[in-house]
């Protein structure tokens, strides 16, 4: 018999206070190597501010071990070096800064994967002196994860991509990380169930500060009655 | 048409030493969220660091050179102080903007009396080179040459520190700083070597601000970095927190309202008009000229 492989990213005990309230209650999680697991929740349970500790964007109480190394005391821009590419939500983008200054910024090493951001979003090339402030919120988007994408990455942590993108938009989004997630490993934050069901093989559900549930994505948004209970929508697909 | 002449280049040798003082104040701010009240003290450092190697500077025949020589040293310790300003008392107590205030309150005080108590209360005579006293005839008025000397420094440091921004790695950060530093740290990159880099170009132009005022005042004292700093913060407030360019223009405004303010109304209503101006622009445009965009 094998021993089942170690998870990439593996959380301890996290807790985070944002002034009086007690966001992250000990949540506990693993993230397998390779493909998506999604990280679900209603509205406010936590998952932004669990991408942003995981990031060190907020100071969490716990563990975060990426690989076998501890991340958390890390300051952001080393748990960066360490390969946690971001994709934050609402993008982000610097908006006085043309898409090529905002890809620019990105670079970490002198490897940095223009032609595959590029064959993802040729837009990006075409608009490569445009301000990133006059693009569209589907361009911005792209100038968000092409950013992440620019290196190579042990882990993603892509928080609402599809977030008030327009449907042709969301399945662009969505192809794009499908593809992207056949090479690197993610942890998405996603309300769109229909993109979660296409590209997540695994699941976590955070409810009030706490994991709820964590295993098959499918086993999850099979079942209507969990996708109910848990995620408090119907389960019936993308919406 | 002469007077007219020589008040626009004098009120524009006076924005040039004011915007050389907001840029730094600007750029610290806008990246940074500090208002660095020890900026005067920067401004003093680089005047007396001046004016006291110059006079030690005897090897050296002649009295431009020696003037430049020591000039740059006055630059060196501007540049030495902002860093230091920056690691040892700003870097502490990061994210905690009163305290911040504070301690740049305090060194300001601190240096001024440091100053006293070394050289004195009194004016000093400051050493300048005899061709910045003459005066060149320009549309029948006979303008200083200092004035041009001061114009000229502005420029170069405005086309330098625009080049900065806009061609280097660093600039690129310090621009997308201004914006968003939470993210720019989540690109990977230690956003603090920017803050230390920062401060020390903010301690190099207010010395050289302070090397200027030296020349422009014909006098050095301890309180002139936080007189010139007061219309400092006022022209960085017009120009928009974050913006060189908007420091710029409302530098050469504020310069050029007060001269003409002082001599066509009466002797100190410059100042006055300055506050006016300061209002219209807080109810008109809140975030001034040009906010929170570094360029």
């Amino acid at each position: 018999m094998t021993e089942p492989a170690a998870p990439l990213l593996s959380v301890r005990d996290l807790h985070v206070y944002l002034g009086p309230s007690h966001v992250l209650q000990g949540i506990s999680f693993d993230v397998p190597r390779g493909g998506v697991t999604a990280l679900l929740g209603r509205n406010g349970v936590g998952k932004t501010t669990t991408i942003r500790s995981l990031m060190g964007l907020v100071r969490p109480r716990g563990s975060v071990v990426l690989d076998g190394a501890e991340l958390n005391k890390l300051p952001t821009h080393k748990i960066v070096g360490r390969g946690v590419g971001y994709v934050p939500e609402d993008r982000d983008v610097f908006a006085g800064l043309t898409v090529k200054e905002n890809l620019e910024l990105a670079e970490r090493n002198g490897s940095a994967r223009y032609d595959l951001v590029y064959e993802l979003f040729p837009e990006l090339q075409e608009r490569a002196e445009q301000k990133a402030g006059t693009l569209s919120g589907g361009q911005q988007q792209m100038v968000a994860i092409g950013r992440a994408l620019l290196n190579e990455n042990r882990i993603l942590l892509v928080d609402e991509p599809t977030k008030g993108l327009a449907p042709l938009l969301v399945t662009e989004v969505a192809r794009v990380l499908e593809h992207v997630s056949e090479t690197e490993t993610m942890l998405l934050v996603e309300q769109n169930l229909g993109v979660v069901r296409r590209i997540a093989r695994d699941a976590i559900v955070l409810d009030a500060g706490r994991v709820t549930y964590a295993g098959s994505a499918e086993a999850l948004l099979s079942d209507p009655d969990r996708v109910r209970g848990l995620l408090g929508v119907a389960g019936g697909g993308a919406h | 048409m002469d007077t007219f002449v020589l008040l626009t280049l004098t009120g524009l040798a006076l924005g040039a030493m004011y915007f050389l003082i907001a840029s730094g104040l600007s750029l610290i701010y806008g990246l940074m969220g500090v208002l660095n009240f020890a900026h005067g003290a920067f401004i003093t450092v680089g005047t007396y660091a001046t004016w006291w190697s110059e006079s030690k500077l005897d090897a050296i025949g002649s009295d431009p050179l020696r003037f430049v020589v020591a000039a740059g040293i006055g630059l060196l310790c501007g540049a030495v102080l902002g860093a230091l300003v920056e690691i040892v008392l700003i870097r502490p107590l990061y994210q905690r903007h009163i305290e911040q205030a504070l301690v740049t309150v305090g060194l300001s005080l601190a240096l001024i009396a440091l100053v006293q108590g070394i050289w004195g209360p009194t004016e000093r005579i400051y050493p300048t080179p005899k061709w910045m006293y003459e005066t060149t005839s320009i549309l029948g008025a006979q303008i200083p040459n200092d004035r041009f000397v001061e114009i000229a420094a502005a420029v170069v440091t405005l086309g330098a520190l625009t080049a900065f921004l806009r061609y280097t790695r660093y600039g690129l950060i310090i621009r997308a700083g201004v914006e968003n530093r939470a993210m720019v740290t989540a690109l990977g990159i230690d956003v603090k070597k920017a803050f230390t880099l920062v401060f020390a170009i903010g301690g190099v132009a207010a010395a050289l601000a302070g090397v200027l005022a030296g020349v422009y005042f014909g006098s050095v004292d301890p309180h002139q970095g936080t007189s010139l700093l007061i219309f400092a913060f006022i022209v960085t407030v017009i120009g928009g927190l974050g913006s060189i360019t908007g420091s710029a223009v409302a530098a050469v405004a504020v310069g050029l309202i007060q001269q003409y303010a002082n001599y066509y109304a009466s002797s100190g209503t410059g100042d006055l008009a300055v506050v006016l101006l300061l209002a219209l622009t807080l109810l008109v445009k809140p975030g001034g000229l040009a906010p929170k965009v570094a360029h």
